[in-house]
């Protein structure tokens, strides 16, 4: 049971959207934009949050748009992972929002909800941040579009009563080389202690990865072409290179973690 | 712009029929499904999305209940446990005995009635990933997976 009560909106267009969500926080009241709403139920249910008012986007079409538009994969912020896991349009980002949460909860959770939620890991960002994917952004003032890792990389994100509508990216990215492996503490389900997606774009392998520091994180300028003997400095390099020290959690040490995440760049080098 | 605020009247449309409800904007699907409508197969558990005993289908697909709000419910198509008669996947589980305290059975089979029904003939990772949304914690995991073998078996013939 959530014990607080909160008023519902459904708007239909993005103006009204982003117009509610001012006037509401204008009144002095807490607005959330809301997606699957999995983090928003679960978090007001334990108290960890009071929304005064959800502003849910299921009925706005730009937010539900995915496919092939122009040489470009759109993903809108509303579709949920089980969609973009289950069509194969782009199956980078498919088999990482496949290792979110578990399958039904994928039905339920959206590619902007898992973007911009509090929860840290936001693996579903990992492959957006490798291939020059852009963020189409709703504000008051009308539609931004931002490069995503200007906008979210290393700990961005999306400004107070901002709404992500959709994503889009070149098509030829899905036919490149890529991998992702989440390595969790136990079992298969649960928070990573690294999650690594990569992908092989002329000859250089780009990462971007989660679990390592609070945030998902791409450093450009670590990365290289895969040279035998080499990718264990490499790899040892990526740790060196951390904007925050490796994060020590109950899921597991730094110093597990550390070792975790230098193998699983190896690993993938050495692939 | 629908705009609700206390409690209101909605209509959930569940195992085919329509039932007037009156929610509050906060009050989760499981709530409604139980204290409302007497649906009691949907069972309250982790009530953090995590060990499927309050699965339901919504347009066929699983979802669990308790992470969903009742208001975001109206306009689907909502099957509980209840709303399942006779189906291969239940036969399975009683030739099987695919159930030890039973608490999670009506979450199992409604994801392996929606698992056979969107993907009739499913490899083992599809399997793995859609039954691994659901915990039993009698550990009886493989009696289970055995029933949905001879399901996916039938559905074959």
């Amino acid at each position: 049971m959530i014990p607080v009560n909160f008023d519902y909106y459904r708007p239909d267009t993005l103006k009204e959207a982003v117009m509610a969500y001012r006037d509401i926080k204008n009144a002095g009241l807490k607005p959330y934009y809301y997606g699957g709403g999995t983090e928003i139920i679960t978090m007001s249910r334990v108290g960890n949050i009071t929304p005064d008012a959800v502003i849910d986007i299921k009925n706005i079409p730009e937010c539900y748009e995915y496919g092939l538009n122009n040489g470009k994969m759109v993903f809108g912020a509303g579709v949920t992972l089980t969609k973009i896991v289950e069509s194969g349009l782009f199956p980078l980002l498919g088999k990482a929002c496949g290792r979110v949460a578990d399958h039904s909860a994928q039905g339920k959770i959206t590619l902007g909800g898992n973007i911009c939620g509090t929860v840290i890991y936001r693996e579903s960002l990992l492959p957006l941040l490798l291939c020059d994917a852009e963020i189409i952004v709703a504000r008051a003032d009308g539609l931004h579009k931002f490069p995503v890792m200007e906008a979210l990389n290393s700990g961005k994100r999306l400004q107070e009563g901002e709404l992500l509508v959709k994503v889009s990216l070149d098509k030829e990215w899905a036919k490149e080389k890529y991998w992702h492996i989440k390595k969790v503490k136990a079992e298969k389900i649960g928070y990573p202690l690294v999650s690594v997606s990569a992908l092989s774009h002329q000859g250089i392998v780009r990462m971007a990865f989660s679990g390592a520091c609070g945030f998902p994180l791409r450093i450009a300028e670590m990365e290289s072409a895969p040279s035998p003997g080499q990718n264990e400095k490499t790899a040892r390099g990526y740790i060196l290179h951390l904007p925050s020290p490796v994060r020590e959690d109950l899921e597991g040490s730094a110093k597990y973690r550390e070792w975790v995440f230098q193998n699983t760049i190896a690993e993938i080098l050495n692939s | 712009m629908l705009h609700l605020s206390g409690r209101s009247n909605i209509v959930l449309d569940v195992n085919g029929h329509p039932y007037d409800v009156n929610v509050r904007p906060s009050d989760i699907l499981l709530e409604v499904l139980r204290n409302q409508l007497g649906l009691n197969g949907a069972k309250p558990g982790c009530e953090n999305g995590d060990c499927g005993a309050c699965t339901v289908l919504v347009d066929g697909w699983p979802v669990k209940s308790c992470i969903m709000l009742a208001v975001e419910a109206a306009g689907h198509k909502i099957t509980t446990i209840e709303g399942l008669k006779n189906t291969p996947v239940q036969k399975a589980f009683v030739d099987k005995a695919a159930f030890q305290c039973g608490y999670c059975t009506p979450g199992f089979i409604l994801v392996c009635h929606a698992l056979l029904q969107i993907h009739p003939q499913p490899d083992d990772s599809t399997i793995e990933s859609w039954l691994q949304s659901n915990i039993c914690r009698c550990t009886g995991f493989q009696t289970i997976k055995d029933a949905l073998g001879q399901a996916i078996r039938q559905n074959a013939t």
